[in-house]
């Protein structure tokens, strides 16, 4: 279950890279500093991929949830 | 902050080949890193108006190729019985296929649908999302000129075409230049 209440939910489910962080980062684009974007990616690559982007971006990865075959990030966009 | 450049030299114009620079630029783009392509050579028909839409797949030359079918074509019955004895049967399509008349576009077609089927983006899209991260698209000039293409045989929002010399003098001016050779 999700420990943070997300402002924005982006699901990507049945797209593969590089399509999940693309769109991830268009939907923080229209997101305000500090609110939360939850991404549903089923693309396995996604795993490495967005904390890479949270890495290098600097928009913090608060919470990654693994749940039958899905992988549900919560992202705070950056102040 | 230093500035990053990130420079992707596009040469070849067949499916498979048009994707990583695509694919790479648009995703580093993203991360706010400068980038561009240059494309030269077969490159270029990946920002062709005409020639984008019928880039191909090619069974000769290309023995690294798995036999696959796309899912929908392996839950057919019959076809999809044969589909999954030949691909138990042979690692690759033989390259004698090749010679085949209408070979090289079934395998494009089987790929294109493959890769719907698995999410991955078309080449057109990845290029709309390329010109939408600011991602610098350059033709070549001197390949334009041999292959005879016109600035308008070639897709919108492209930069003005360059030589080699403007090429190395854009991406050597950031204080972290890459080059990426596809």
């Amino acid at each position: 279950m999700a420990i943070v209440t997300p402002d924005k939910t982006l699901d990507t489910s049945g797209l593969n890279c590089p399509l999940p962080v693309l769109k991830t980062k268009r939907a923080l684009e229209e997101l305000q500093p500090g609110q939360i974007l939850e991404v549903i990616s089923t693309d396995p690559g996604s795993k490495a991929d967005i904390p890479a982007f949270c890495q290098r971006t600097g928009h913090e990865l608060v919470e990654m949830v693994e749940e039958g075959g899905k992988y549900i990030y919560y992202i705070r966009k950056k102040g | 902050m230093a500035t990053e450049r990130l420079a992707i030299i596009a040469t070849k114009g067949t499916l498979d080949m048009a994707y990583p620079p695509l694919i790479l630029a648009s995703v580093a783009a993203s991360l706010g890193v400068e980038t561009a392509i240059f494309f030269t050579f077969y490159g270029l028909n990946i920002i062709h108006k005409e020639k984008v839409k019928q880039l191909k797949l090619a069974p000769v030359g290309n023995p690294a190729m798995p036999m696959i079918f796309p899912d929908s074509v392996k839950q057919t019955p019959v076809v999809g019985q044969i589909a999954d004895v030949m691909e138990s049967i042979f690692p690759g399509p033989p390259q004698v296929m090749g010679v085949i008349p209408g070979m090289t576009d079934f395998m494009t077609s089987m790929m294109k649908k493959r890769l719907k089927e698995k999410g991955v983006a078309s080449i057109e899209e990845l290029l709309e999302l390329c010109k939408e991260a600011d991602v610098k698209l350059i033709p070549c000039q001197m390949t334009m000129d041999l292959f005879g293409y016109k600035k308008e045989d070639l897709i919108d929002g492209l930069e003005p075409p360059a030589g080699a010399t403007g090429f190395f003098n854009y991406v050597l001016a950031a204080d972290k230049p890459m080059i990426i050779f596809v």
